[in-house]
């Protein structure tokens, strides 16, 4: 039987589906989009939940080149089996500036400006043997 | 209203002194402050203190005394040392107190700091996937900040470089041996574009400050500073900060901007009228977007005078002479304060091997910190 996959977090993207969307909400009155919409950033009377565009520009990034600490990482790596990994500021026209882990850790494959694709990346193994995934930005090829 | 001055300032070395708390190390800081202006603890009216992993700073009495004093521990992240020098002015100006201190202190683990999601009002999944890292923030920023304005990652090296250049000079710093630019640019990348020799470290060590109103201040020293100006200012929408699961797509001016306006403002003199600055370095990339923030230069023109040498001890905006953060590494609760100890001591002469020539008149200081503030000095002899 394959694992199931349970989202890293209730309510941050639309889980499951063919074609996952982050999950924000928008300020009627100033039209500001917060994420995550779980967030209290914003009373719920006073917005509406949106679900985000999935293609965006790189706005920033950078390769985190150590494990980190644990609490509060729950990443599977140790010191040894640690893999430098991608974070960025992905910029969704017209909405918003999300932060994001990134597919690629090669700052070759990266600049600021670039066009970026949301996917659902495995993250780690659950104690009930769960794959819990998270959302990643990939550039976007060709 | 009665003009505040510093009459008397102690450190305990900043970096690892292992079997000493951070609170031995705030209370070895103010018996140093107190000696320094002849004053003793039974003396001290108020105190306002601040420690982020070491401790309430009102337990400090217990090493000083149990004398009833008012005591109020602050706790605003990177700028509780700044915090604290607020509250102690404004006591003081407010004709409330006549003598007072404050203080900061603080012991961290090693290692960058481990964040908690919760205590920062966050869900755990940020932290859970590995972007819960002050590390990451500042690589962003930087990465962002040298792209718009045109700067060679180097830039960054040359930073580092002065950072232990003057923290040799500087006998309660932490590291005091040069690393040559070479060894800084090809050490390990923790976060892109940043080098491990580009950040400071958590660490320990105190500071302590005394402050008087100027009518006692003339019966205990012939050589008060001034605080001209102290501010502190909380981020606008649309900054970029630590910690942000999202950022608005219009950037506002950082918190810095409007904390250094006002303390001009207050203070009425400007940046070119600086002798002596002490800005926050938490790692190269926050000096370099600080000396333009501060009004120290405009964006992009911080390679060009970094080069020309304008920011070292020699220079004609001498920035972090005791070798910041970088050098001296980063107790919390004492860091903010580390800065103005750093200002009085060139202001009154003392500061020996990097003494700023030219009798200093006018120094400025200025702290950063999550989740995005920031409190500025300005001090005269």
């Amino acid at each position: 039987m394959a694992k199931q996959q349970v989202p890293v977090q209730e309510g941050l993207f639309t889980w499951p589906s063919d074609n996952p969307q982050l999950i924000a909400r928008r300020e009627k009155k100033t039209g500001r989009v917060y994420f995550p919409a779980i967030h209290n950033y914003v009373a719920d009377e006073d917005s509406e939940e949106v679900l985000l565009g999935t293609r965006g520009k790189l706005y920033t990034w950078t390769i985190q080149g150590f494990l980190p600490k644990n609490p509060p990482y729950k990443g599977p790596e140790t010191v040894e089996t640690f893999k430098p990994y991608g974070v960025g500021y992905i910029e969704l026209p017209g909405e918003v500036i999300v932060e994001s882990r990134l597919t690629t850790a090669d700052p070759k494959e990266l600049k600021i400006g670039m066009e970026m694709e949301m996917t659902i990346i495995p993250f780690r193994e659950d104690e009930k043997g769960n794959e819990v995934v998270t959302f990643a930005f990939a550039p976007v090829k060709g | 209203m009665t003009d505040v001055c510093i009459i008397g300032i102690g450190i305990h070395k900043f970096g690892r002194t292992d079997g000493m708390s951070g609170r031995q190390q705030g209370a070895y800081a103010v018996r140093e402050a107190l000696k320094d202006c002849g004053l003793e603890w039974p003396d001290i009216q108020f105190a306002f203190g601040g420690s982020a992993a070491g401790g309430n700073a009102d337990s400090l009495v217990n090493e000083l005394g149990l004398t009833g004093i008012q005591f109020v521990n602050v706790s605003n992240g990177c700028a509780t040392g700044g915090s604290a020098l607020l509250s102690a002015y404004s006591a003081i100006k407010a004709g409330q107190y006549d003598v007072g201190v404050a203080v900061g202190f603080d012991k961290h683990p090693r290692g960058a700091f481990n964040a908690d999601p919760k205590s920062s009002g966050l869900e755990t999944w940020y932290g859970e996937t590995g972007l819960m890292l002050t590390t990451q923030f500042f690589g962003m920023k930087i990465q962002k900040y040298l792209h718009d304005h045109d700067l060679s990652p180097e830039v960054l090296g040359l930073v580092a470089q002065k950072a232990f250049r003057n923290g040799k000079l500087n006998p309660n710093a932490w590291r005091r041996e040069e690393v040559d630019l070479g060894t800084i640019m090809n050490s390990e990348m923790l976060s892109d574009p940043l080098t491990k020799y580009m950040f400071c470290s958590p660490a320990e060590g105190g500071v302590a400050l005394i402050l008087a109103s100027e009518k006692v201040a003339r019966r205990y020293t012939n050589r008060p500073v001034f605080l001209r100006a102290v501010s502190m200012k909380t981020r606008h929408y649309g900054s970029f900060e630590v910690f942000s699961p999202y950022l608005a797509l219009q950037r506002a001016p950082a918190p810095t901007v409007f904390a250094s306006k006002a303390a001009y403002e207050m203070a009425g003199l400007g940046p070119e009228d600086m002798h002596v600055i002490q800005i926050q370095d938490t790692e190269s990339g926050a000096e370099i977007m600080h000396m333009a923030e501060n009004g120290f230069c405009k964006d992009g023109e911080q390679e060009k005078l970094l080069r020309e040498g304008a920011t070292e001890i020699t220079g004609r905006m001498p920035m972090n002479t005791d070798g910041g953060c970088i050098a001296n590494g980063e107790p919390i609760g004492a860091s903010g304060l580390r800065q103005v100890y750093e200002v009085v001591l060139q202001l009154r002469g003392e500061a020996g091997a990097r003494q700023v020539q030219n009798n200093p008149k006018s120094g400025y200081t200025h702290v950063y910190g999550a989740p995005g503030l920031s409190a500025c000095t300005i001090l005269q002899n």
